[in-house]
């Protein structure tokens, strides 16, 4: 579904400020299967996720979703085919609207936008159906402005319209991140719930190792802008959060090592 | 009541140059100066028509085209060219000034001895009244301004119906969710910068026509009508917005018509109490600053009252 080649990727290249945020990642990603990203601050895990999203164009490489060849295609091209919850939960509602017109807009993601009325009746019916079953009530705000409701109850929504029309890549980018623990653990649930109903193809940034642990089929591990370690199978199945854990400490332990290693020999050398 | 009739009249008229500004500042947050030339160019361009002969409306809606075209310009300049917002509306703006004197060939064209909308306005108040005047709740007015009124009524209301059911329509709710937040909108699918572009057109689109409207009523274009004219639509803009204090598509549309022909008569009034007709571009760009400044005072005040 997803195949990514020698990405590359460097910001503020040529500056003091540069910096290698991908360094050669190469991906593939199977139709159906739900992948949780983890790495530490500034690996890149992010960046992957905007990379495929289009958020950038990649400096070298390339990127396929499907049978499309997608590397030069701009953001909301590439939205046809890819559902998105961001980090923040205000970015992915537009707040002045209402919850039905917020919704009512994601139900034609990727699909041309003429001179339609954007709510009539019957589409009206369907939305409130559908907000009903995420058993938040929010079924009773239609009319209101999206922007009175708590980050949970948004990211709920963004979920929702990320997954309306089924899209072949849902893209999760720390997703639960901003939120207080309860609505955390609710927006984890409506994830696996969504995900398993439609089948999707999914990828998922995360910092908790307790939810790449327990979450989907596949955990990838990035350190330094590479993929460090990539578990799927019966290999995947025998992980748990402590293992993920310890792999963290040791590569921060190489990392000092490293460090304190440039010292020694600087000390001695220079 | 001539005095109040006609500053009604053109508070109407500009209310159209005010639903533009509404697109740009409030839809996109783009503070759009290309009004003040785009505004002149529909006045220049009917007005040329009208000269030659042709038929009002034509030539009205030659004006709105010609402000579309006005407005893909500044849409184009700033979103494939990446010109910062208000630079881009400055050259067009400077630019439409030569425009402007080319397309009237003198800086000030008369309309008194051609067939124009007001033409049909006074036909319109005569068929009404029966004379070239009537009264009007006590008054005696004239049959060009009675009908003037209504048929900028007509108009006004025709295309703020038009505007209301275009931004709820898929592509007018994705216009406005693409100034709300352009980061959910370009992740369902939506081009920003396609929308920014057609925005601004239909924006200065109305501008243009407001000119065209503004000339055939006062009867001329002047190649210095539009200074200015930019804060002018905002202080109606945001005259409407306090007036209803809603975001939403329908009370804002109504308020940024009210706010229109309130300020048009606040200043109608002022005037006619010795307000310096020199002053009033001066007394106009206060009040906008006010009005900008004044909700984060406000807020401030409350702050500091709610921490003591």
């Amino acid at each position: 579904m997803l195949q990514l080649r020698d990405v590359r990727k460097t910001f503020f290249a040529r500056t003091p400020n540069e910096v290698h945020a991908l360094r050669g990642v190469s991906l593939t990603i199977e139709e159906g299967s739900f992948v949780t990203v983890i790495g530490m601050n500034g690996s890149g895990k992010s960046t992957l996720l905007n990379a495929v999203a289009g958020t950038f164009f990649v400096d070298r490489g390339t990127i396929g979703i499907g049978e499309n060849d997608v590397t030069r295609w701009p953001e909301y091209r590439r939205a046809a085919m890819i559902g998105r919850v961001f980090q923040n939960p205000f970015s992915g509602t537009a707040p002045s609207m209402t919850v039905a017109e917020n919704l009512a807009l994601a139900a034609r993601r990727g699909l041309k936008r003429g001179l339609g009325r954007l709510l009539p009746a019957r589409v009206q019916d369907e939305l409130r159906d559908r907000v009903a079953t995420l058993n938040m009530q929010l079924e009773t705000r239609m009319h209101n402005p999206i922007g009175t409701l708590s980050g949970g109850q948004r990211q709920a929504l963004t979920l929702l319209m990320a997954t309306w029309r089924r899209p072949d890549l849902l893209l999760l980018d720390e997703h639960t991140a901003a939120l207080d623990p309860k609505s955390a653990d609710q927006i984890v649930r409506l994830t696996e719930q969504i995900v398993s109903q439609h089948r999707l193809t999914t990828m998922m940034v995360t910092h908790s190792m307790q939810q790449a642990a327990t979450l989907g089929d596949r955990i990838v591990m990035m350190n330094q802008g590479t993929v460090f370690a990539d578990y799927a199978g019966a290999h995947r199945r025998h992980i748990r959060a402590e293992d993920l854990v310890h792999r963290f400490d040791e590569i921060r332990r190489d990392e000092r090592l490293d460090a304190s290693a440039a010292e020694v020999l600087s000390d001695a050398y220079v | 009541m001539t005095l109040l009739l006609s500053a009604w009249t053109i508070g109407l008229i500009l209310s159209l140059l005010a639903l533009g500004v509404y697109i740009s500042y409030r839809v996109f947050k783009f503070a759009d100066i290309t009004a003040d030339g785009s505004i002149t160019f529909g006045a220049a361009m009917a007005a040329s028509l009208l000269t030659r002969g042709v038929h009002p409306v034509t030539a009205s809606i030659a004006a709105f085209l010609a402000g579309c075209a006005a407005g893909l310009c500044t849409g184009v300049l700033h979103t494939r060219f990446r010109i910062n917002q208000l630079l881009s509306g400055i050259l067009v703006m400077t630019a439409l000034y030569s425009i402007n004197l080319h397309v009237m060939g003198q800086s000030n064209l008369p309309l008194l001895s051609v067939t124009t909308m007001t033409t049909y306005a006074q036909d319109l108040g005569r068929r009404i009244a029966g004379h070239d005047s009537m009264m009007l709740l006590g008054w005696p007015v004239s049959a060009r301004d009675f009908g003037s009124l209504l048929l900028m009524m007509a108009v006004v209301l025709v295309i703020a119906l038009l505007a209301w059911l275009f931004f709820n329509t898929n592509l007018g709710s994705a216009m406005r969710a693409s100034g709300d937040n352009e980061q959910m909108i370009r992740a369902l699918g939506v081009s920003v910068e396609n929308m920014i572009v057609l925005g601004l057109c239909i924006s200065n689109g109305l501008v243009a026509f407001a000119g065209a409207l503004l000339a055939q009523y006062q009867g001329f274009a002047d190649v210095q009508m539009g200074i200015g004219m930019i804060v002018w639509g905002l202080a109606s803009v945001i005259i409407g917005r306090a007036l209803v204090g809603s975001d939403s598509v329908g009370p804002a549309l109504i308020g940024t018509i009210i706010g229109s022909v309130l300020f048009r008569l606040i200043i109608a009034l002022a005037l006619r109490w010795g307000l310096n007709p020199n002053d009033l571009k001066l007394v106009t760009a206060i009040f906008v600053f006010g009005a900008l400044v004044l909700p984060m005072a406000m807020q401030k005040v409350r702050r500091h009252a709610a921490a003591s």
